[in-house]
């Protein structure tokens, strides 16, 4: 079973490239796939007829108890046929139904027999969720498929509206299902329909479900949704509207009657709405010029039939029901695809327009004249056969209730006639000659092809009339669960000799007849007492009212301040986690003054540092009183015995401040924007309280500490797993190394940020390079600063930019610099330093040769890409985990190689050392884009006048 | 453990300059601010590993002795982060400068016309409001547009029917 699901997803998805290649004829080959799937359901019909069924469990998620559970027994294998049956004739329609040329028939090839294979999985479903999963791919495949290319409107607004309601409808479902699982103990169907258990979770949880099968079924009040679903192309019209997917919430009531029939509330909703709904559609269907809104109402007035029938919950209905579900599938999807002939002969489908083509299309007509008689339950077809069991089921039991029994029965015959009314209109409607009306011309004769699918369905319609005791092991096979009423349940037969129910159903043809006869009149009348209000207006009011309610909220809310929204979270980060500190948490008995002297001395400059940078409004002034607290920090960090952090925080600071420096020239002097002074009152006050809750909340969590810290083991670990002594070293590439290894594809990523945002268009390749005839040009150019070349490119610089000092600095320290940062990589496992710090140490150096020599200056000290950096770096670190998987150990773990070699002497190699080299790189790339963009593409933009202003037709979002 | 008196006020005074300048319009003390916050949460993590301590390197410091080794790793790469998203930061000032000769985080436009928002889509519009050809076919009966009524009742006056919202197939003939 689930190699069919699986043989229609391959088809789904090869469908477009199989269009591409045979055109429409490829429909033809997309049909086998449902045939295969309606071959192997004819040929599982001898073990389920036999009482067996057939199961197939797969594992899903093991982790949460989901598996792919699917089973086949008489209901399922019922409609498996009839959904892969139909669909394959509907795909065969399909090939001729569009012309060559049509477009979007790749999308629409995939999107159906995609649909198809739902189907068949939402009724082979054993397992609560599968079935919702299924249930929801159905419904998203119905969009797909009414809203077509998205180019209509009234498609749009169809596939919308019927995938809103479905999908609200679905996610009641899904709680009712949750809720049934719960309380019965089980998730598969077989066992909860076994033993639903009891009490009021399983009521709610039943009426939830039911609400997902009405909404599905189009039952009363949100029938509204199929009628307008008829925008779709007539197949989909025919499979989905018609044989298929309306049937799911049918499907879905027959499936749990067994078991839920007498859950309070179950029979009130299904046999009231059903009963309300045949009424309503037919009502509508009578008086419809359109023949496929016709077939619509029609459709769903039957399905509100079908709804009494196989939710009453007694043996003899359901039996009635499922063949009544197998006839309606037929003969209603034999006159959609009729309906679509006509339109595609004539061009039209307005009965009013057309004339006379029972004359034009007599085999057409035939068929639909078959089709028809079995909806109004013409004798010997299979739609009599249908009707008839289910009048005398209710004549003799039915229900538990005589009254509510016999009541319904006289509301079936009521819709019954007029079932039989708009079957006449429709016929008299599609093929009879009318007075005053030219016969229609055909614009397009069909093709015996085009016919083919309709008429098969036909033929079974008839066929399976007189052969309706075939169908009764199935119909038995279902129903035997459910409990007679009826003194004896009556076989299904199309003779059972003079009895009531047949008196019943000539009534209905009778009157609906007469009713057809006095069309005239009774369309009058109902235009008199329209009302003026409808479900659809009442679906529309809702909406705009959520979308009124959604601009309502949005706009009160999102005033489009920054500082608000900031504030606004600030606010509630006092209000709730500060009332708790306030109130809940215990406060230190005891205070230490500080560490040392010291650390309250730098305290002291630092936030001094801090209260200037509120102060100043010079750029340059304030970025540099806010790296005093960096290095002040630095020290703090010495002072606390963390060499490595004050190292960094050194490095981190100075590179910051030349980063600073090389946009800030680019802006201006001050910041000249100021805020209100109420504006300024708020935000101080906020930033007291938030500074004030930080500093409680750093006290108030040292003093009530009491677990011991996960890094005491570190030490230990760190030397004997590690290999190194440089504990916080080890800790980075090693003990959380996948911590390091997520941080640093943060750096990429901001790396990345920079260069695309000052870039703009292109942002990967090297640095620029000096062009060596230019510069030889320059040469000759005469004025230039001493001959004496210190550094390769800065020749280039213009003489009064250039810095004979620092350019021999540079020159000297250039080298020893990269080897110190090396030092520190290598060392790093045992003394101060790393990756971080050597990577940071080495772009120093960089920023030196860029300071002193100019952009071309830094091309020619690091002619590469620096993107090459970041992803070498990344691989690297990355590497190092995958190998260490590939030889079986742990990802990221270490591993440490000794060995004496000749002229090294001993040496002690950590596998880590690797991944630290990854970070090294990542840093140095890091810096490098950074100075590539920040430095050099500014430097460029500003020498060679490059405005960066939009080309015609570029829009730039802000 | 015994909190310090210093190192609390030093975290207080760093977040709360930090929250001010984060409330700025001006992306630069945006930034500024963003800068001081990071330093702050730094030390609040280094206060969290307890007293002061020794480096904590094998060889240099008994175990015992050492500083907590956790949040210093943990910090370290913060530090480097931060200088990424400063810079990133700094990449973004720059290009509102040179795109629109701006700095400031101005009111967002975008928000500020969904709360003055009154039109809708044309999928939202009511039913009512549209053309007959793109109605849904249900809407029947809301429908009282007597002229429409009259018009098809004279042009049909043979064929019963109310039906006045039939989509059309061929819109051109009418």
């Amino acid at each position: 079973m689930l190699a069919l699901l699986l043989l229609h997803l391959v088809a789904a998805t090869v469908a477009p490239l199989l269009v591409r290649w045979w055109g429409r004829q490829a429909f033809l080959a997309l049909a086998l796939v449902p045939a295969a799937g309606f071959a192997w359901t004819m040929a599982q019909l001898g073990t389920v007829t036999d009482g067996g069924e057939v199961r197939e469990t797969t594992p899903w998620v093991p982790a949460l108890d989901l598996e792919i559970a699917l089973r086949l027994d008489a209901l399922s294998l019922t409609l498996a046929a009839l959904v892969t049956g139909v669909g394959a004739l509907v795909l065969l329609y399909c090939a001729r139904y569009f012309e060559p040329d049509d477009e979007g028939m790749g999308r629409f090839a995939g999107t159906l027999t995609a649909f198809a294979g739902s189907m068949l999985g939402l009724v082979l479903a054993d397992d609560l969720l599968l079935l919702y999963v299924f249930w929801e791919l159905t419904t998203v495949f119905s969009y797909l498929l009414i809203g077509g290319s998205g180019a209509r409107l009234a498609a749009r607004r169809a596939a919308s509206q019927a995938l809103v309601l479905t999908t609200a409808g679905g996610l009641a479902m899904l709680v009712g299902l949750i809720m049934i699982g719960e309380t019965s103990g089980s998730y598969l169907l077989s066992e909860v329909v076994a033993n639903p258990g009891d009490g009021p979770f399983l009521i709610a949880g039943t009426v939830l479900v039911l609400v997902g099968a009405i909404t599905k079924s189009a039952m009363i009040p949100f029938h509204f949704w199929l009628p307008a679903a008829m925008e779709a192309p007539t197949p989909v019209s025919a499979y989905l509207h018609a044989a298929a997917m309306v049937k799911a919430g049918i499907y879905l009531v027959a499936r749990l009657a067994p078991g839920f029939a007498d859950v309070p509330g179950w029979r009130p909703i299904v046999l009231g709405l059903g009963l309300a709904t045949m009424l309503v559609g037919g009502y509508r269907a009578i008086r419809q010029n359109d023949l496929k809104l016709l077939l619509a109402f029609g459709t769903v007035s039957q399905l509100g039939f079908l709804m009494v029938l196989v939710g009453a919950g007694s043996r003899e209905m359901a039996a009635a029901g499922l063949a009544m579900v197998v006839a309606h599938a037929l003969f209603k999807s034999t006159l959609f695809l009729s309906v679509g002939v006509i339109d595609h002969a004539t061009g039209t489908r307005d009965l009013r327009v057309l004339s006379g083509l029972g004359r034009r299309l007599p085999v057409l007509a035939v068929i639909a004249g078959l089709a028809g008689a079995s909806m109004a339950g013409v004798p010997p077809l299979l739609g009599f056969v249908g009707k008839e069991a289910a009048f005398t089921a209710l004549l003799d039991g039915g229900l538990p209730d005589r009254t509510a029994a016999l009541l319904e029965l006289a509301g079936l015959v009521l819709g019954s006639v007029i079932t039989a009314a708009y079957t006449f209109r429709f016929l008299w409607g599609a093929f009879a000659r009318k007075p005053g009306c030219a016969d229609t011309e055909l614009v397009h004769p069909p093709t015996p092809l085009f016919l083919a699918a309709p008429a098969l369905l036909a033929l079974l319609s008839l066929v399976l009339g007189p052969a309706s005791p075939l169908l009764e092991p199935l119909a038995a096979g279902y129903a035997e669960d459910l409990p007679l009423i009826a003194p004896e349940a009556e076989k299904l037969a199309i003779w059972h000799g003079l009895q009531p129910a047949l008196a019943l159903s000539a009534v209905t043809l009778l009157g609906g007849w007469a009713v057809f006869a006095l069309r005239a009149p009774i369309n009058r009348f109902q235009r008199r007492v329209a009302v003026h209000a409808s479900a659809d207006e009442g679906y529309w009011n809702v909406l705009q009212g959520l979308d009124r309610v959604a601009v309502l909220v949005t706009g009160t809310t999102q005033r489009g301040s920054l500082p608000a929204y900031l504030g606004t979270i600030l606010v509630v980060v006092l209000a709730l986690p500060g009332s708790i500190l306030i109130f809940r948490a215990p406060w230190p008995d005891e205070w230490r003054a500080w560490d040392s002297p010291i650390q309250a001395l730098v305290g002291a400059v630092v936030l001094v540092a801090a209260v200037l940078a509120l102060r100043i409004r010079q750029r340059l002034s304030a970025v540099l009183v806010v790296g005093v607290t960096g290095y002040g920090l630095a020290v703090l960090f010495a002072l606390q015995g963390a060499p490595d952090l004050a190292l960094t925080q050194f490095l981190v600071e100075t590179l910051t401040l030349v980063v600073f420096v090389l946009v800030l020239r680019k802006l201006p002097k001050d910041i000249t924007d100021r805020h209100r002074p109420r504006e300024r009152a708020g935000r101080g006050l906020i930033a007291v309280a938030v500074g004030a809750l930080m500093a409680a909340a750093g006290a108030v969590a040292m003093s009530v500490r009491t677990a011991t810290p996960v890094s005491v083991a570190y030490p230990d670990e760190a030397y004997r797993f590690g290999g190194g002594q440089n504990i916080v070293n080890v800790t980075l590439v090693d003990i959380r190394a996948w911590d390091t290894l997520g941080e640093i594809s943060l750096v990429v990523v901001a790396a990345t940020g920079v260069a695309s945002l000052v870039f703009l268009r292109k942002r990967t390749g090297a640095v620029d390079r000096l062009d060596p005839v230019q510069l030889a040009r320059q040469g000759r150019s005469g004025r230039r600063a001493p001959r004496g070349q210190w550094l390769a490119a800065t020749a280039a610089l213009a003489p009064e930019r250039r810095s004979v000092i620092l350019e021999v600095i540079t020159r000297v320290l250039f080298h020893t610099i990269l080897v110190f940062s090396l030092f520190l990589l290598f060392s790093g496992h045992n003394e101060p330093g790393g990756g971080f710090a050597g990577g940071l140490v080495a772009g120093l150096a960089l920023v030196l040769r860029y300071l002193a020599g100019g952009r071309y200056e830094l091309g020619e000290a690091a002619p590469v890409d620096p993107g090459l950096l970041l992803g070498v770096g990344l691989l690297f670190a990355g590497g190092t985990g995958a190998v260490g998987l590939a030889v079986g150990a742990e990802v990221l773990q270490t591993a440490i190689l000794e060995g004496t070699f000749p002229v090294l002497g001993d040496v002690k190699l950590v596998t880590s050392l690797f991944f630290d080299m990854g970070v090294y790189l990542i840093v140095v790339g890091l810096v490098l884009d950074i100075l590539r963009s920040l430095g050099a593409e500014l430097d460029r933009q500003a020498d060679e006048d490059d405005p960066i202003d939009v080309s015609p037709g570029e829009v730039i979002v802000r | 453990m015994t909190p310090t008196v210093v190192l609390p006020v030093i975290i207080g005074g760093l977040y709360a300059a930090g929250v001010y300048l984060l409330l700025d319009r001006s992306l630069t003390r945006v930034l500024l601010g963003f800068l001081l916050l990071g330093n702050a949460t730094n030390l609040l993590l280094l206060s969290s590993g307890g007293p002061a301590g020794l480096a904590p390197i094998l060889g240099y410091a008994e175990p015992e002795e050492m500083s907590d080794p956790l949040p210093q790793a943990l910090i370290l790469t913060a530090i480097v982060i931060t200088f990424g998203i400063a810079a990133f930061l700094l990449a973004l000032i720059y290009r509102s400068w040179r795109l629109v000769r701006q700095e400031v985080v101005g009111v967002d436009e975008e928000d500020r016309r969904i709360a003055r928002r009154s039109a809708t889509d044309a999928d939202e519009i009511d039913p009512d409001d549209l053309a007959p050809e793109d109605r849904p076919a249900m809407h029947a009966d809301t429908l009282s547009d007597e002229e429409v009524e009259r018009a098809l009742a004279r042009d049909y006056a043979d064929i019963p029917s109310d039906d006045v919202d039939l989509p059309p197939t061929r819109r051109s003939d009418r």
